[in-house]
């Protein structure tokens, strides 16, 4: 029940800044259009997007059109059951028992959290008694490799490997894993350098790191998990579309939930992709990543 | 960045065009789809709403002019509400009074304050003349004074270097001192990121805004943020009453919106863009430009500005000569491709023209820059008679010039095949030109 409350903590803005607005907006009304394009203004506003309010608005009147809503109370409910819908992505469970090392990958553009994420990640394994490595994988921005240092000792983790900064990060990655399996350690945590998915050679070194990590342990890594932040537009479906065409995105990492950003975005993107949120950020500390679970997060929301 | 809104708009227009005159009727179709065109750019959704309301205004208010198409009319109206909307003009930097002159940067987290920081002490050095001074005020952060410090060394720009024990405030102040004892007469100061809502750390910059007083405070904003942008400038700027934003990331193909959103919400100029990863990616932000570009209508102007900056004129002119005599050899093509490299990433170039963002074959179009340096690599490894001469290299010349240059014979086939067929076009070129005939970029890739 802990995490659950702590969920709620984390996207209490996005929770309230909603219901105060569906409550002000369509409580005691009767559903009619303006109702309905209130109910889409709301949408947008929380960055669901053209598309999906779209399409969540259609299957609302269409249900209202059939009497089957006829208060908000109503409205509400079936919105959130909509919205689960959309959410829930047939997917394998995070499973990381099933390899070992068991290696995820995390991938980006740049500025969405990835080192943090991996700094709260490694600390929510060692809690389950899980011990980890991590690779520095990004070579390319100044002082990453130290950051990544700083999570990990903070985090507990048995060791950071790492090269010279503008080192090939395939061989780092590589190291890693080689270093994980001849010491028996249960995860491997690769972290990337931030790209912007626009930049081919950049994607294409990612492909290459992907396929390295395979040659060294075949069928990994077993969870190449996208970080988007919470804070990003209409973009995040290009950059969703465009990591999960190179490597095939097995899950999603949303960030920064403890702003005022609503995060609206994923709920498209998990339904165009069919691709699950693992994790989501919700604040500064190492312990504020909590494990995605769909009820929760549409309960949360409305 | 903009491309997919100009080509949403285009379209629109396109569906407008042949209808007539410009009514009440065709005005809504097309306010509706620029209304979905903007909200997918990330536009905020109340900013739509009145930057819709007065290009209908003005739209109806006036009459179509003779020498215009309704469409273009209605592009126009657009292009002017977009320019105004965004600030009108260009506008700079201010680093008037007493020195040294405090410049502060404040922002999200992963909004790119710390390169950004960087990207303008290297502008202030480069384009300004000043002597600036690197101050990292995010303790916060891991590794983020050693990320500014390397920087700083990679621009040659000194960077203060904190004790562990100093708080952000005394960094900075303490920063002041030194730069005064040490003639330093800009401080860019890097903080720490924050979320708008986390009031200690909201108040930790009120404080230093009081005792440094600095001339610019300027909001680095992520180009992909949605909805939020709003919210996000509002409250830095009822904070701080910021000076000015500073838009980074805007080398992606997102479509930035949020660029409307802050400026019609603080009412504050972007100043500068983040063209890159690259150090010296950093633009002055030109309103004219960036609604031209919403509109599809390239940017020339940044292009030119580009072209001239990294372009020996001497040089030019001197080519120029060559190619009206058609003496185009090697050596200058090699020449070409150096200066066209200082020009910055290639893609980016190309964006600019305008038009090229709807030419369909290009659409997709992906330009590898280290094919540029391949191409260098076996120039450079020809004899200079093989650079004015190229038809003298044969098959043995050629695996030569492919083990020297670590490319492979069949590239250096290609490459030679390529100049033979530039060179011939130019002559088609310089040809027309001295008949008078206009140089049409559109038919040159059709």
């Amino acid at each position: 029940m802990r995490i659950f409350t702590r969920v709620k903590e984390g996207l209490a803005k996005t929770r309230k800044a909603l219901t105060e607005q569906f409550n002000r907006l369509i409580t005691g009304k009767k559903i009619d259009d303006e109702v309905l394009e209130r109910l889409e203004e709301i949408l947008i506003m929380a960055d669901v997007g053209v598309k999906a309010t779209d399409e969540l608005i259609r299957q609302l009147s269409k249900m209202v059109g059939k009497n089957e809503i006829k208060d908000s109370e109503q409205l509400k409910e079936c919105l959130k059951q909509e919205v689960l819908k959309f959410l829930k992505v047939e997917a394998p469970p995070f499973d990381t028992s099933k390899a070992r090392p068991f290696v995820i990958m995390v991938v980006g553009v740049n500025g969405t959290g990835k080192t943090t994420a991996i700094g709260k990640m490694a600390k929510w394994f060692k809690d389950q008694g899980k011990q980890s490595i991590l690779a520095a994988a990004d070579t390319f921005r100044a002082a990453a490799i130290e950051q990544l240092e700083i999570w990990g000792k903070r985090a507990g983790v048995v060791d950071v490997i790492k090269s010279q900064p503008g080192a090939d990060p395939s061989a780092v990655a590589f190291d890693a894993v080689s270093t994980a399996k001849a010491r028996g350690i249960d995860i491997v945590i690769i972290d990337t350098a931030g790209r912007l998915h626009t930049k081919v050679n950049l994607m294409e070194e990612l492909k290459k790191t992907k396929r390295v990590i395979g040659k060294v342990m075949p069928g990994a890594p077993h969870e190449i998990l996208l970080v988007l932040d919470a804070t990003t537009g209409q973009n995040a479906i290009a950059q969703t579309k465009m990591f999960n065409e190179a490597l095939g995105v097995t899950g999603l990492i949303l960030t920064k939930l403890d702003g005022t950003a609503k995060g609206g975005i994923v709920i498209g993107i998990c339904h165009e992709f069919n691709i699950p949120i693992r994790f989501l950020g919700v604040g500064e500390k190492i312990t504020d990543l909590r494990l995605f679970d769909a009820e929760e997060f549409a309960e949360a929301l409305f | 960045m903009f491309e997919s809104l100009s080509e949403k708009l285009n379209n629109i227009f396109r569906k407008l065009k042949g209808r007539g005159k410009l009514n009440e009727e065709n005005i809504k179709d097309a306010l509706k789809e620029i209304k979905f065109a903007l909200l997918e750019a990330d536009v905020n959704y109340k900013v739509v709403k009145d930057f819709l309301e007065s290009v209908r205004e003005k739209a109806l208010g006036q009459e179509v002019m003779r020498s215009l198409t309704p469409a273009q009319q209605v592009i126009k109206i657009v292009h002017e509400e977009m320019v105004a909307l965004m600030g009108g003009k260009c506008s700079e930097i201010n680093l008037k009074g007493p020195i040294p002159v405090p410049i502060m940067l404040v922002g999200l987290q992963g909004s790119g304050k710390t390169t950004t920081c960087a990207k303008l002490a290297r502008f202030l050095k480069n384009k300004k003349h000043r002597k600036p001074y690197l101050v990292p005020a995010d303790i916060y952060r891991p590794a983020a004074i050693d990320q500014l410090k390397k920087l700083g060394d990679q621009i040659g720009v000194d960077v203060y270097l904190p004790t562990p024990n100093e708080d952000p405030l005394e960094i900075c102040e303490n920063a002041m001192k030194k730069a005064k004892m040490n003639g330093y007469d800009t401080l860019v100061i890097d903080t720490a990121g924050r979320l708008h809502i986390n009031e200690k750390m909201m108040n930790e910059l009120e404080i230093i805004k009081q005792r440094v007083r600095p001339r610019e405070i300027l909001l680095v904003a992520d180009a992909m943020t949605g909805q939020d942008a709003v919210n996000i400038a509002k409250t830095f700027n009822e904070k701080l009453d910021i000076d000015g934003v500073i838009l980074t990331k805007t080398e992606g193909d997102a479509r930035g919106g949020a660029a409307l959103s802050i400026k019609a919400v603080t009412k504050k100029p972007i100043k500068f863009i983040g063209v890159g990863e690259k150090i010296d990616a950093l633009e002055l932000f030109h309103p004219e430009r960036m609604a031209s570009r919403i509109l599809g209508m390239g940017d020339i102007l940044s292009f030119i500005e580009k072209a001239q900056e990294a372009i020996d004129k001497e040089r030019a002119k001197e080519l120029e000569k060559k190619l009206r005599r058609s003496e185009f050899t090697l050596e200058d093509f090699r020449e070409q491709l150096r200066q066209i490299r200082k020009m910055g990433p290639l893609e980016e170039i190309l964006s600019m023209i305008p038009g090229f963002g709807q030419l369909k074959q290009f659409k997709h179009l992906k330009i590898d820059e280290k094919e540029l340096i391949r191409i260098e690599a076996a120039i450079n490894s020809m004899t200079r008679q093989e650079r004015l001469h190229p038809e003298i290299i044969n098959g043995s010349r050629r695996k030569r010039i492919a083990r020297g240059s670590g490319v492979s014979v069949q590239e250096i086939n290609r490459l030679l095949k390529n100049y033979a067929q530039a060179k011939k076009m130019i002559k088609r070129l310089t040809k027309a030109g001295k008949a008078g005939r206009p140089f049409n970029i559109g038919g040159f890739f059709s």
